[in-house]
């Protein structure tokens, strides 16, 4: 590949003129007006709220028209780079494609306009989709039962520690630990935490997984459950799955799986085959409901038949007759995770894609992600350097080891991405890997993407070496170059506020 | 392995995956393997699945449609009745420009915004995002988002508690949504923190006098509008000294019209703004804020967005203090939330922009004036059994069981109210009625109609 | 190479005390400064404090890292060096200057002995970037 970016040292001129998008308040006039509302077609009473609790108008709220609105927004989105415009290739975030058929179905009439607070006898579509989509996960996850409540991967993985708690507390001893490998990922334990436990890091061997022994002799009567990630953060598979379940449950203690990473073994493998009693599974990652600049997502939790009087309340529960309702007796349960009935909106979309895939779909998903993976790791071995050589699923962790001889370091080559047009890989994570590029191309990439990823990577290598100034200074391209994020986390300004002088 | 589809057979492409039967045997030379199946050796044979998922599919988007426009048409909802259901959801106006935007790409499809230079967009609106935040609720720095209100209210009960100075009960209102007290017993049944609730007075408004003598509280959260629709009295709760006053709000529109809590000394507001345009969509997604007092910012949960600026000078937005978060402080974090609801976030500003400060007042008169207009109406037909202010929504109480009313009302087409008993003891005959500007003067009249002839059709 | 004033002594967590008379004044050492980049906040003690050797005094924030404070010697918080609150770049800029951190009334003087000589500290940070 030539250098597509030979005149790029200094800012290009295109990003000098893109951001020039300022606040909404900035937009406001005095008089603007963006909104219209029928007359009030009742007659004024004017106690009918008392004035002490009537505030003035809001002051430096905004008085934009639609025309602002919609032309600020439509260029506050072109800074922003997406997944229908390229390869957004973020390790552990599995950045695929999101059917434009999830949002239509998800904006029919009859979901987006029921209200949570209906008799069930109302909503019976509802439930009847929630029932199904539990039914589904059950399949794809092996898992005797899915509570359908948490709204992220973080929501879920809290949801089942407090269950492993409640079910341990119920069988007298609620234990101190949460075993936790150090490669993963740091909602686990902020998760256990926040379940009432301490955390014990456990160390990787030299594959990255978690050896048997050191399982072994961390499990104790005062350790609740080991928290794992399969395929763990560099995407390699713990082989010997089975034998951990073996060992902590021989303890009295529970399996917990990280399911962030189910795109590599959808269809392919289950963990509830695999001895796991509880599981949550990132719909937003796996079942393509859109991460819409960082949420809203869904973190169902699968658990065991052990866990299964545990699970929050309400649960969408089929009767004979064939109708369905919201049982809120579990005697048992945690409670309730969330008001009402947790993200319903993206679980129809992530039924919605169930069904567009089926089963033939969904395995075949597993096994385009990982051979996208792997031919990115076959393309980008040797140039860059892969500190943990066992065999991986979908997705490959590189260092910078090679490039760093040349003091060009990961977050260079990160921003040096963006100027051929690719968002960077993640970085610095997993933490075992120092100056990790942790790359996930997922299914939905073609071939000519991933060859033109790779070269612009194996392009970036030899910068590192010819040129590394360019690199240390990259981006070139893009609307914003790098940020002061010190000044920024030194004197946080967190909100607009009116210039004194303009008052 | 038997019976399993051959990825490399041109039948078995599908749209979604642009990888064709071609592409695979040289991708398979590339990587030096012979079949897709080596690639998955490292799983062991016994937790291979040997067959395919049982499960329907793959669907054409003509058979999505048929099925889940089937589902959907089975639910009784706003589409051809009337609703006046709240409870911590509101059907307001929703300007049209708002979800037309959020289905651009470069929204919808992008990642949390951890590189700056390529997440602008996103990173420069939830800094707006939180500017109307702080605008709204009179308080200081305001969060990216939580998931709901109930969580939002979960992560004050666990920030107050952080700067509690040891102390470990919490006093919440009786009157505080009944799911999200739920909640909070959830997220701290296993942090040795006491719930202590407190209940209301005959006017619907917190018992004072009870709230005063509780004493070792590390904070109090009272809801305003509370769940029965009445108004508290921010001042005299703020009066409260040595605690944290946590305001929760789950009609977000009151604020466009009610004095903020900011203004009353409260240290934290919370709650769900879900009724800034935002779907009812059976109960998500919706989106939680939390407001604090600048004191309490380096103890905030979730992300932050700040300003600063690029090696030319110029201004640009970024994720800030983000020590406080899982990702860097692991196990000591200030919540293990990652990823939040910023699309709905996202929505929550352009409603809030387009509205604006004119839109946001006459929205919250709207609501006041048609809320006050109903119950008028509907005084001496039923019974108002609280006397306390209230904004768009009230408690109403007849002679006869709430469902056996409300399944009356819904043959008129009229889905007319949350029943009361749900949700408290002893207040089987009540029934909740939200109000908002989307509702004519003339389906307000046909309420009070339809509901004095039902209590007339009980009575005989 | 980072600086290491010689009359100053200095813990294996890299804090270094300066002693005058009976009190200490801590921070940390220029080349913990320098890993840590660009610092960003300081979490302090409030006076009044007791501190026994090698307790937790405080945090030290970078962007996008958060590390522990040990007290290198033990004693009563006397001063905390309230102008890293609105400059906490003070500790890049001069950690052993007025990036200084905490000044304490020293409880057992003697303790300055169980710590690193500046040419001791160069050794041991020697070995440990090597590793």
């Amino acid at each position: 590949m030539t250098d597509v970016l030979e005149t790029a040292e200094t800012p290009a001129e295109a990003g000098a003129t893109q951001n020039r998008e300022g606040l909404i308040f900035e937009h406001s006039k005095r008089g603007r007006c963006g909104y219209q509302l029928p007359k009030l077609d009742v007659p004024v009473v004017e106690n009918a709220l008392p004035a002490n609790l009537r505030r003035a108008a809001i002051a430096d709220e905004v008085e934009v028209s639609e025309v602002d609105v919609i032309r600020h927004f439509t260029r506050l989105s072109k800074l922003n780079v997406s997944i229908d415009a390229g390869l957004y290739p973020l390790g552990s975030c599995t950045m695929k494609h999101n059917p434009r058929i999830n949002e239509e179905i998800a904006r029919t009439p009859g979901f987006a306009l029921s209200h949570p607070l209906q008799a069930d006898t109302q909503v019976q579509g509802n439930l009847e989709l929630l029932w199904w989509l539990e039914q589904t996960l059950k399949e794809i996850l092996g898992m005797p039962r899915v509570s359908l409540q948490p709204v992220a991967g973080a929501h879920g993985e809290l949801t089942g520690i407090l269950m492993v708690h409640k079910a341990l507390a119920g069988s007298g001893n609620a234990r101190k630990y949460i075993l936790i490998p150090d490669s993963a990922h740091g909602t686990n334990p902020a998760s256990a935490a926040f379940a009432g436990y301490q955390v014990k890091e456990l160390k990787s061997n030299s594959r990255g997984t978690l050896d048997l022994h050191v399982l072994q002799e961390a499990v104790n009567e005062d350790v609740a459950a080991l928290m794992i990630t399969v395929p763990n953060t560099l995407g390699v598979f713990e082989s010997e799955i089975k034998a951990m379940a073996k060992i902590l449950h021989s303890k009295g203690a529970y399996l917990y799986c990280d399911g962030a990473n189910l795109n590599a073994f959808v269809g392919v493998a289950r963990p509830g085959d695999m001895g796991i009693d509880v599981i949550h599974s990132n719909l937003h990652k796996t079942f393509s409901t859109p991460h819409g600049g960082g949420g809203p997502g869904a973190g169902p939790v699968g658990v065991s038949e052990r866990l299964v009087p545990f699970i929050p309340t309400p649960t969408v529960e089929r009767r004979e007759d064939g109708t369905f309702y919201l049982d809120d007796s579990h005697p048992d349960s945690i409670g309730r995770m969330r008001a009402f009935n947790g993200n319903f909106n993206v679980l129809v979309r992530a039924l919605t894609y169930m069904r567009s895939m089926g089963p033939t779909g969904l395995r075949r998903i597993a096994q385009i992600a990982v051979i996208n993976a792997n031919y990115i790791r076959a393309r980008l071995k040797g140039p860059y350097y892969l500190p943990y050589d066992a065999p991986s699923l979908h997705e490959v962790v590189f260092n910078d080891k090679n490039q760093s001889a040349h003091d060009v370091h990961t977050l260079d080559i990160a921003k040096r991405l963006m100027d051929y047009g690719f968002h960077p890989p993640t970085i610095y994570f997993p933490l075992i890997v120092s100056g990790a590029l942790m790359i996930e191309p997922t299914e939905s990439e073609p071939k000519e993407e991933l060859d033109a990823f790779c070269d612009a990577m194996l392009a970036i290598a030899r910068e590192c070496e010819e040129r590394p100034e360019l690199v240390r200074s990259a981006p070139h391209t893009t609307p914003v170059r790098r940020l002061d994020e010190a000044r920024a986390a030194r004197q946080p300004i967190l909100r607009w506020k009116k210039a004194p002088s303009a008052r | 392995m038997t019976n399993l589809p051959n990825p490399t057979d041109p039948n078995n492409a599908h749209r979604y995956i642009p990888n064709s039967s071609d592409d695979i045997p040289e991708m398979l030379r590339v990587i030096g393997v012979d079949s897709i199946d080596r690639l998955f050796d490292s799983i062991p044979n016994d937790v291979k699945l040997n067959r395919l998922l049982d499960i329907p599919g793959p669907w054409s988007e003509v058979e999505s449609r048929r099925w889940f426009r089937q589902l959907a048409s089975r639910n009784k909802t706003a589409v051809d009745h009337v609703s006046f259901l709240g409870g911590g959801a509101y059907a307001h106006y929703q300007p049209a420009c708002i979800d037309q935007l959020l289905l651009r790409a470069e929204f919808l499809t992008s990642y949390t915004p951890y590189q700056p230079e390529v997440s602008q967009g996103t990173l420069q609106s939830i800094f707006e995002y939180q500017t109307h935040q702080c605008l709204l609720t009179g308080l200081d720095v305001a969060n990216a988002s939580l998931y709901d209100g109930s969580t939002a209210l979960c992560e004050a009960v666990l920030l107050a508690e952080r700067v509690g100075k040891g102390k470990k009960r919490v006093l919440i209102a009786k009157s505080v949504h009944p799911h999200y007290t739920a909640t909070v017993r959830t997220y701290v049944q296993n942090l040795g923190i006491e719930i202590v609730e407190v209940g209301w007075n005959s006017d619907g408004r917190i018992d004072l006098d009870a709230l005063r003598s509780a004493d070792g509280a590390f904070a109090i959260a009272v809801q305003s509008p509370n769940f029965l629709g009445v108004i508290e009295d921010y001042d005299a709760i703020a009066s409260i000294a040595n605690v944290s006053k946590i305001a929760v709000i789950t009609e977000a529109t009151s604020l466009g019209i009610l004095t903020p809590p900011g203004a009353h000394g409260f240290d934290i507001a919370v709650g769900e703004g879900q009724a800034w345009g935002i779907p009812t969509q059976f109960g998500g997604p919706y989106v939680g804020f939390m407001v604090v007092k600048d004191a309490l910012k380096r103890h905030m949960p979730g992300r932050l967005v700040g300003e600063t600026v690029d090696v030319d000078g110029k201004r640009a937005y970024v994720l800030t203090l983000a020590t406080r978060e899982q990702h860097i402080r692991r196990g000591k974090a200030t919540s293990n939330i990652c990823t939040n609801e910023a699309l709905i976030a996202l929505g929550a500003n352009m409603y809030l922009s387009l509205m604006g400060k004119n839109g946001l007042r006459e929205v919250g008169e709207q609501c006041l004036q048609k809320a006050s207009y109903l119950r008028e109406k509907l005084r001496g037909v039923v019974e108002l059994p609280f006397t306390g202010p209230v904004y768009n929504e009230f408690v109403v109480r007849t002679p006869f069981p709430a469902s056996q009313i409300l399944g009356d009302l819904e043959h008129e087409k009229i889905i007319g109210g949350i029943p009361l008993g749900d949700f408290y003891e002893g207040h089987e005959n009540d029934f909740l009625v939200a109000v908002t500007e989307l509702h004519s003067r003339e389906q307000l009249d046909h309420y009070a109609g339809a509901l004095s002839a039902a209590i007339s059709r009980e009575r005989r | 190479m980072a600086n290491t004033p010689e009359d100053n002594r200095y813990a294996k967590s890299h804090e270094y005390v300066h002693v005058e008379g009976d009190t200490g004044t801590i921070g940390i050492t220029d080349y913990a400064q320098k890993e840590l980049g660009d610092v960003v906040f300081v979490e302090l003690p409030q006076v009044g404090t007791q501190l026994d050797m090698g307790d937790e005094l405080g945090s030290i924030e970078s962007v996008k890292a958060v590390s522990e404070l040990f007290s290198p010697i033990g004693g009563e918080v006397t001063e905390v060096n309230e102008a890293l609150a609105d400059k906490p770049e003070l500790v890049n800029t001069d950690p052993y200057g007025d990036g200084w951190m905490i000044k304490i009334r020293l409880s057992s003087p003697d303790e300055i002995d169980e710590l690193m000589t500046a040419e001791d500290y160069d050794d041991y940070v020697q070995t440990e970037s090597g590793k």
